[in-house]
């Protein structure tokens, strides 16, 4: 469950990027974040992995407030939170199955369970039998599958996603969505912060618009509501 | 830290050795080239050091005894110099003794003063040696005022030169080596941090999946330590052999003057302990130091 109470983010450079945001998502929910450029989308996904702290409020993730959460700390929030880029941010160097197997190694997993886990996340979204391809030789569609492999390789309980569709082209976006549809199936929380209007409007879900860096609209099953 | 952790670091660190091989071996470049002049400046500092206090140690005050001086005014004198607080050690030698000595040093031409062993022209002397070197002046200056002290003698005006070049020497060598020294961590560091830039999305990976920064630390921590080894294996077999020709060859012609330089034994091989402990420290500082900005995410 994440929660968010009268958050505000004003960055050192003097931008005010979230100014009051108050929401709760529950467990296994799938939400939309949505907004023009530079309404405050990013840094209010970054504020759930702590990759930005707000300046101002009170963070809940599973009961956690991770505002005060000591640095230390912060590997063991980011353990049960997937994180997917519109630019992948693949290892080149890697093939597709250490690519997944990277995020397992680094938290000191058990080799036999890599193993096993990598495969079944590849199985999951389609890409087992290119485990030992590198990432170069794939289409970007199949590298999205390989960085939202590597995301939910550990079964973490709530999936972010920055505009994981950005740089795919309509079809192979409709393929990537089907994934975290079924992630989302799973159990999992889905927060998507996205531009595609097709997609909102065509899977219906919770949609949360935020505007200079406040949330004016809320709505299950929503709409996109902007022109595209 | 689990063993197989411990392994996957170690291994981590020589597949990014290989990986970056161009920077790998500037980054050992770098070491090698300053631990080189590293250890030639430290042995020469080192010897000339040694050098310095061989001289220093030979410095010494000759108090002549007046002729007038019966045996109890010398006891007299003796007690007052031992008194003196600079003053360590004190030593009597006789006119006779004087004389042989310096019939002795003079060899052949020497003996032309045999004749005076009847009728000896010299004076009893006190040899007194200083605590430190350098209050030698400040000792000679008290003896002077002593009744019964003649002559003092201890080189005056050569010896305050000498030891004004030995300090400054010292200093200036010391300055020179902490430079150094600081110049090739800016160096190194400067250098991974251009191996840790391109490993800058690795990082921020391990940092999104929730790795710890101590685990995220350690392949960078061996890192550097591996290239600051690697970086020290040059300028140990340099600086020794040049080290073991040099003293063969000065150490038989300095044996003539009575200076005498450090051996090979053990002397080297402190350089090559000193040298790896260098190479290994400079290497971690700098890949630490390159790395510090990248873990604050």
């Amino acid at each position: 469950m994440i929660q968010m109470q009268d958050v505000h983010k004003k960055y050192p450079n003097g931008v005010t990027a979230v100014s009051g945001i108050d929401v709760k998502i529950d467990q296994g929910e799938f939400v939309y974040i949505v907004g023009p450029s530079g309404a405050g989308k990013s840094t209010f996904i970054k504020m759930i992995y702590r990759e930005e702290k707000p300046s101002k409020g009170v963070i809940l993730i599973n009961g956690v407030d991770i505002s005060r959460l000591k640095d230390k700390k912060v590997p063991l929030l980011r353990r049960n939170i997937g994180v997917v880029f519109q630019d992948f941010k693949l290892l080149p160097t890697l093939t597709v199955f250490e690519n997944v197997a990277f995020a397992l190694e680094v938290i000191e997993e058990q080799p036999n369970l890599i193993k096993k886990k990598v495969m079944e996340t590849l199985d999951l979204v389609g890409l087992k039998h290119k485990a030992r391809m590198l990432p170069t030789e794939l289409s970007g569609g199949e590298q999205q599958r390989v960085s939202i492999a590597r995301s939910i390789v550990n079964s973490p309980k709530i999936v972010i996603a920055d505009e994981p569709t950005g740089n795919l082209d309509p079809e192979t976006s409709w393929e990537i969505m089907s994934i975290f549809e079924e992630i989302n199936a799973r159990g999992a929380t889905v927060v998507m912060a996205t531009h595609n209007k097709e997609i909102v409007n065509t899977i219906k879900h919770r949609v949360i618009a935020i505007e200079s860096g406040r949330i004016v609209r809320d709505e299950q099953r929503g709409e996109y509501g902007y022109e595209s | 830290m689990k063993a197989r952790t411990f392994r996957r670091h170690v291994r981590e660190s020589f597949k990014s050795l290989g990986r970056n091989g161009w920077m790998t071996f500037a980054s050992v470049s770098a070491v090698t080239v300053t631990l080189i002049i590293v250890g030639v400046f430290f042995v020469i500092m080192m010897n000339l050091n040694k050098v310095a206090s061989t001289i220093e140690e030979d410095v010494e005050i000759r108090v002549h005894i007046d002729p007038v001086a019966k045996q109890q005014d010398q006891q007299v004198l003796r007690k007052k110099i031992e008194q003196i607080p600079e003053v360590k050690s004190i030593e009597f030698s006789s006119k006779e003794e004087e004389l042989d000595n310096l019939i002795d040093s003079l060899g052949e031409e020497g003996k032309v003063f045999k004749p005076f062993e009847q009728d000896n022209p010299l004076n009893d002397v006190f040899i007194v040696k200083a605590k430190n070197p350098t209050d030698t002046m400040k000792a000679a200056k008290k003896i002077e005022n002593l009744e019964y002290a003649a002559k003092v003698k201890y080189g005056q005006g050569s010896v305050e030169k000498l030891f004004k070049f030995i300090e400054t020497s010292r200093n200036v060598g010391l300055v020179l080596i902490i430079g150094l020294l600081f110049t090739a961590m800016f160096l190194i560091s400067n250098t991974i941090k251009i191996t840790i830039v391109a490993r800058r999305r690795e990082i921020e990976i391990m940092k999104l999946v929730g790795a710890t920064n101590t685990f995220i630390r350690w392949p960078f921590f061996l890192e550097g330590l591996w290239i600051g080894l690697l970086g020290s294996i040059l300028p140990i077999a340099l600086v020794s052999s040049a080290y073991y020709y040099a003293y063969d060859y000065l150490e038989p012609k300095l044996a003539n003057h009575f200076i005498k330089i450090l051996e090979f034994n053990p002397f080297v091989y402190q350089v090559a302990c000193l040298l790896i402990l260098m190479g290994a420290l400079i290497g971690i500082w700098g890949s630490m130091m390159s790395m510090r900005k990248f873990l604050k995410v």
